[in-house]
């Protein structure tokens, strides 16, 4: 039974991503398809916090900064170099880099949860502090401008790897990014599967365990950080290509918040929800944005707060529990 | 000798903003374990509260000291019976609901206020100290701290009901059993705590004014002193505010406000590095 659920949600995935990669950009107008691009960039960033979060346990709430330090250094890199080539790796290493040091620092002091997510926050709002300060023509890395709160604008794209003239724009740069969303994807299923897999989702169920069994906790913790921190360097690179634009609100509160939200939506400690979380809230609050029907903050607030309310144990009994306290009639459930 | 006396002034009134924004999350977060993402929130709603008031018309002092706690208070009490209680303690669930609550409120505010900033002159005028001047209201944002913090303490540490609070947070079963109302007794401190957030952003909005948004710049501090503060709420974050606002302030004058606000993180990051269970973890372990 298991064998065949495995192998079902694995060919359903493929279906998907086949879709998304051959179908979609055939039938798509060149706007939906833009507008689908950024879904699919952030639906990698989703999949580097269920990665962290919902299988190594790492309650991470500054993915942000690696997304955002990879925007900035592709989008420095490659207004210095021109071709994207060496910037878009550069932009998946240095993020990965950090997330190294950063993850010494936290996983060899074993710093409580609560701690670690407070910590990684405070870095993101120092990036967000720093790279905002930095208005003014003294600041500059070579050719690039930091420009403060306004961002670096006109990123040059991303280009076939020695073709600066090769430009990957609009219905390309979809594709590529739908293939990276797949290639991440797969990837990460098939690094569960592994032994290393098996010893991360161990660590996560029981640190103390996997440890009196002789697995090395902090490495593997500082491994799954640092591959989570390079896939949210290679979302950053495409989200500064996509709107060949960066700005410090990548690494501002709300955004690391929203980050969080898409993966709980879609149901921590699966992959494919993190996915389907992230499109389905961005979609939401584009949507709402477009309508302008409502305070785009009024109503996904409001829906967030029914949902756990609601939602977290199935609807219906949510509903009768609701209703049973709002009689007074409250019995604490066993 | 007056530089001095101007540059002490700021510093003491660094620590005390930062103890009025946290005390309120140091009863929610630090006594009752509950991860209010809205407290950023609760602030702005009392800045609101007191703006609103006094510019219809209502004496200056009741508007901050009275109204401005209550609505707080009324609004916790409606967030913890029709929300907080009913996610049973569930960190993930708590922290998608009251991120959930703070986006509502910031989307409330804006459709009904809009996207502006409000305030209030800061009262009283200014003193001048040689050749400096500076606002009266700084000494009343200090005492207003400092009152808020020692009454508090005085509160838990010798009156029945403080006694009670204490020991309904520290083991609710063996409260329960000694026939404490436990229930009543979390939604009591979470009114409480409210009401101290509502007052924080009264006291706060002649100087910062307000707007929907204006949560998020609280947010983070807040919980980042009460976290470093540790395990005892009240005497950690109070430490720990003393602190990171004498380094944030002191790095501010010696360079940019910027330099300042990384300060803060940074001091943060490093104490939790040092002291990994907080202030209190290790030192004043007795205190409350």
């Amino acid at each position: 039974m298991n064998w065949v659920r495995e192998r079902a949600s694995l060919l359903a995935a493929v279906a998907v991503g086949g879709a998304l990669i051959v179908v979609v950009p055939a039938v798509a107008e060149i706007f939906v398809l833009f507008e689908l691009t950024l879904f699919l960039v952030l639906a990698i960033l989703a999949l580097s916090l269920a990665w962290v979060w919902g299988f190594g346990g790492i309650l991470c709430f500054g993915q942000s900064v690696f997304f955002g330090l990879g925007g900035y250094t592709y989008a420095i890199a490659v207004i210095n170099m021109g071709d994207s080539t060496v910037p878009l790796l550069l932009g998946i290493l240095l993020p990965a880099l950090l997330a190294g040091i950063l993850g010494y620092f936290l996983f060899w002091q074993r710093i409580s949860d609560v701690y670690l997510a407070v910590i990684t926050l405070a870095v993101s709002l120092i990036f967000y502090y720093l790279t905002g300060a930095s208005a003014g023509s003294e600041y500059r890395i070579g050719n690039a401008l930091l420009g403060g709160y306004n961002g670096i604008p006109s990123v040059p794209p991303i280009n076939v790897p020695g073709l600066p003239e090769h430009q990957v724009v609009y219905g390309d740069l979809y594709v590529l990014t739908a293939v990276m969303l797949a290639v991440v994807y797969g990837g990460l299923r098939g690094l569960l599967a592994t032994d290393f897999g098996r010893v991360v989702v161990a660590v996560r169920e029981n640190e103390e365990r996997a440890q009196l069994l002789g697995y090395d906790v902090r490495a593997t913790k500082l491994t799954v950080f640092v591959i989570g921190g390079a896939i949210a360097g290679l979302s950053g690179v495409l989200f500064a290509a996509w709107g060949s634009y960066v700005s410090p609100n990548v690494f501002a509160m709300t955004f690391t918040a929203q980050i969080i939200v898409w993966v709980l939506v879609g149901g921590l400690g699966t992959l494919s929800g993190a996915v389907v979380g992230c499109v389905l809230v961005q979609a939401a609050m584009t949507w709402l944005g477009e309508a302008k029907l409502a305070d785009t903050n009024l109503v996904l607030g409001a829906a967030f707060v029914v949902l756990v309310l609601f939602a977290r144990r199935g609807l219906v009994p949510g509903t009768r529990s609701l209703l049973a306290d709002l009689r007074g009639r409250a019995r604490s459930a066993p | 000798m007056d530089h001095a006396l101007v540059v002490g002034l700021h510093l003491l009134h660094a620590m005390a903003s930062l103890a009025l924004i946290s005390v309120g999350l140091a009863v929610i977060f630090g006594m009752l374990r509950v991860i209010n993402f809205a407290h950023g929130e609760f602030l702005m709603v009392g800045g609101y509260a007191f703006v609103l008031s006094a510019g219809a018309g209502l004496n200056l002092w009741i508007a901050m000291l009275v109204v401005a706690p209550a609505a707080v208070g009324a609004l916790g009490f409606l967030v913890e019976r029709f929300v907080i209680r009913h996610l049973h303690g569930d960190i993930i669930a708590t922290i998608l609901a009251t991120w959930g609550l703070s986006l509502f409120l910031i989307g409330l505010a804006a459709t009904v206020l809009g996207y502006h900033q409000q305030g209030v002159a800061p009262p009283f005028g200014t003193v001048q100290f040689s050749s400096y001047s500076i606002g009266i209201y700084t000494f009343f944002v200090i005492l207003v701290a400092i009152v808020t913090v020692v009454s508090l303490f005085v509160w838990l540490r010798w009156s029945r009901s403080g006694l009670l609070a204490r020991g309904a947070m520290q083991n609710p079963g063996l409260a329960a059993t000694l026939g404490a109302d436990t229930k009543r007794l979390r939604t009591a401190m979470f009114v409480l705590g409210s009401a101290l957030s509502g007052l924080a952003g009264a006291v706060l909005a002649p100087l910062a004014g307000v707007l929907p948004e204006i949560g998020a710049t609280y947010v983070v501090k807040a919980f980042i002193t009460v976290i470093s503060g540790g395990a005892t709420a009240l005497t950690g974050t109070t430490l720990a505010a003393a602190l990171f606002g004498f380094t944030s302030q002191a790095a501010a004058f010696l360079s940019r406000p910027v330099v300042g606000e990384v300060a803060l993180l940074v001091v943060a990051i490093v104490l939790l590095r040092l002291l990994p269970t907080g202030i209190t973890g290790r030192y004043f372990r007795k205190a409350l």
